[in-house]
């Protein structure tokens, strides 16, 4: 079986197959079993410097090709999460923190107050006031934050990006010019579905970001445009729910892909399994390495 | 899915607290699923059925408020059913509700009977005015009660009506209620936990099993999709009786 394993934007692991923010990454128990079922790598539920209980529901909704959520970052606060990084660890694959604020004094006080094995700044999320994409569609603000928490911490800084900009490439430059060591692509698209018998928004924060199957072609592309530009490594996310999605990610350029919305829409824990033995199974059909296909879109020609 | 409307077709109050809402439709649960109930405007919550075409609400909060507030005509979003519900097994079995956890074991009462399995029920509450179906439960069989301020039935606890039973001639029993009971009777039902289903209750978000906030530990068994209802044994060594999470993911010590 071809090996899967490698580095992706500086942290080593077994698969390039991870669980994505947001997903089951409320407590260390679900962070572990999503490592124990086979994610290379588990990225936490985004933290932050204060408890927040969310918005009000309904905060997910499902419509045509996926899913609709406004969670509204609800997290326990860093001060009440290292244990569960902790026990997440147990799972035997790298835990990487999910982290929002502000600015960039929040996000340094709750990158340097976790230990974890990197930190993704969550600069996208598209449904919460004055956090994530509200303060991460300015390329400067993305680098002024990507570069005061890598002055700060010794562990990969990943940022990951939101597409619900004109140009997500210049954000993916700013993120390299502040030091990142890779961005992950995309968050959900902002969104909203309206409940017809009565006219009402549906979630309870009326709009929301779109995630699943809808979305794997604007993934695709930002990866493609991304891995086009910048130096550091893209990580994939949005849509994927099989080896074929995964190795289309990859070939876009891709080093590593995420998995949210099918842990709910598929198979559950079992899609990091049957995604990696899929890759795996089709690098050995083609007879080529984790290396050749990644990019292999910019390539042929 | 999306929350479809459903209209409300009759109200009855149950108790001073209780009250039962029916639905111009039915969702076709198993006893034991849930369903996430939109009160359009305020909130999601998830919610038991206690009949197959409606649900059972304490006034608790600002959502169940609202929800008291509606009158037939009414409507509300639903989303369901979800979840894993009750597994009928046996010849005789007997259920244990507590408060307003009696809503889902009416529900499965009704469907046993109909099976032509034989159903004793322990049903208690705080006082008598607060037994919730009494009469659906003496309709399908034996009852038992308990009242924690003796004005009906046995005084005491739940656990106080189990000395009143033969446990073992029993080959299932079922709970819902405070966590705190039914971690009190899964203690004193030893040896007995692969014959023990309980209805537990989480945190929800989403109710598909993305969120992640109703995860149990260590195990991350995900209440929403995997449970509602677990057999005992699965519980044993997991938060469940010890402490529960609130909206945040922040830890809360047991209550009651």
């Amino acid at each position: 079986m071809a090996s899967l394993s490698g580095e992706v934007g500086g942290i080593r692991m077994e698969s390039p197959v991870m669980l994505a923010a947001g997903i089951l990454g409320t407590t260390g128990a679900s962070l572990r079993r999503a490592a124990l079922a086979g994610a290379g790598a588990v990225v936490t539920k985004s933290v932050g410097v204060a408890p927040r209980e969310g918005h009000r529901g309904p905060t997910v909704v499902q419509v045509e090709g996926g899913l609709l959520n406004a969670m509204g970052l609800p997290n326990p606060s860093y001060r009440n999460f290292q244990e569960e990084i902790d026990i997440g660890r147990g799972g035997g694959a790298p835990v990487v923190a999910s982290i929002f604020g502000a600015g960039a004094e929040e996000f340094v006080e709750v990158a340097t107050g976790l230990d974890a094995d990197g930190f993704e700044l969550n600069l996208s999320c598209p449904h919460a006031e004055r956090l994530g994409a509200e303060i991460g569609c300015e390329a400067c603000n993305v680098e002024a934050i990507t570069r005061a928490v890598k002055e700060e911490v010794n562990v990969p800084v990943w940022v990951k990006l939101t597409p619900n900009v004109a140009d997500v490439v210049g954000l993916g430059l700013a993120a390299e010019r502040g030091g990142a060591d890779g961005v992950v692509a995309i968050n959900t698209l902002r969104a909203m579905a309206i409940d017809v018998e009565s006219g009402m928004p549906i979630l309870g924060n009326r709009f929301g970001g779109l995630s699943g199957p809808a979305i794997k072609p604007v993934a695709v592309r930002c990866v493609y445009d991304l891995a086009s530009a910048l130096e550091i490594p893209v990580i994939g996310v949005g849509g994927i729910a099989s080896w074929e999605d995964a190795a289309e990610m990859m070939m876009a350029g891709a080093r590593g892909v995420q998995v949210g919305t099918a842990l709910g829409m598929v198979e559950g824990y079992g899609v990091f399994r049957s995604i990696a033995a899929g890759l795996s199974a089709y690098l050995d059909r083609k007879g080529i390495g984790m290396e050749e296909l990644v990019g292999l879109a910019r390539r042929a020609r | 899915m999306r929350p479809i409307s459903a209209r409300i077709v009759e109200i009855v109050q149950e108790t001073p607290t209780v009250r039962s809402l029916r639905f111009d439709r039915s969702l076709g649960p198993v006893p034991g699923q849930y369903l996430m109930v939109w009160v359009r405007g305020i909130d999601e919550v998830p919610m038991s059925f206690s009949y197959r075409d409606g649900i059972t609400v304490q006034l608790v909060g600002e959502a169940t408020r609202a929800i008291f507030d509606l009158e037939v005509g009414g409507s509300l979003g639903l989303r369901g059913p979800l979840g894993n519900g009750f597994t009928l097994s046996g010849e005789r079995i007997l259920l244990v509700g507590g408060g307003v956890g009696a809503a889902p074991l009416a529900l499965l009462g009704e469907a046993a009977a109909e099976a032509g399995i034989e159903v004793t029920t322990l049903l208690a509450s705080r006082c008598c005015d607060d037994l919730l179906f009494l009469k659906r439960f003496e309709r399908i069989g034996e009852v038992v009660i308990t009242t924690d301020d003796g004005s009906l039935g046995i005084c005491g606890r739940a656990s106080a009506g189990l000395s009143a039973l033969q446990l073992q001639e029993f080959d299932q029993i079922y709970l819902c209620g405070p966590e705190p009971m039914m971690a009190d009777v899964i203690g004193r039902c030893a040896g007995m936990e692969t014959k023990i289903q309980a209805s537990i209750d989480r945190y929800f978000k989403c109710g598909m099993g993305i969120c992640g906030s109703c995860s149990l530990d260590p195990s991350g068994i995900r209440v929403c999709v995997e449970g509602p209802v677990f057999r005992a044994d699965r519980l044993a060594g997991t938060e469940f009786g010890r402490y529960r999470r609130g909206a945040s993911g922040i830890k809360l010590l047991r209550d009651g």
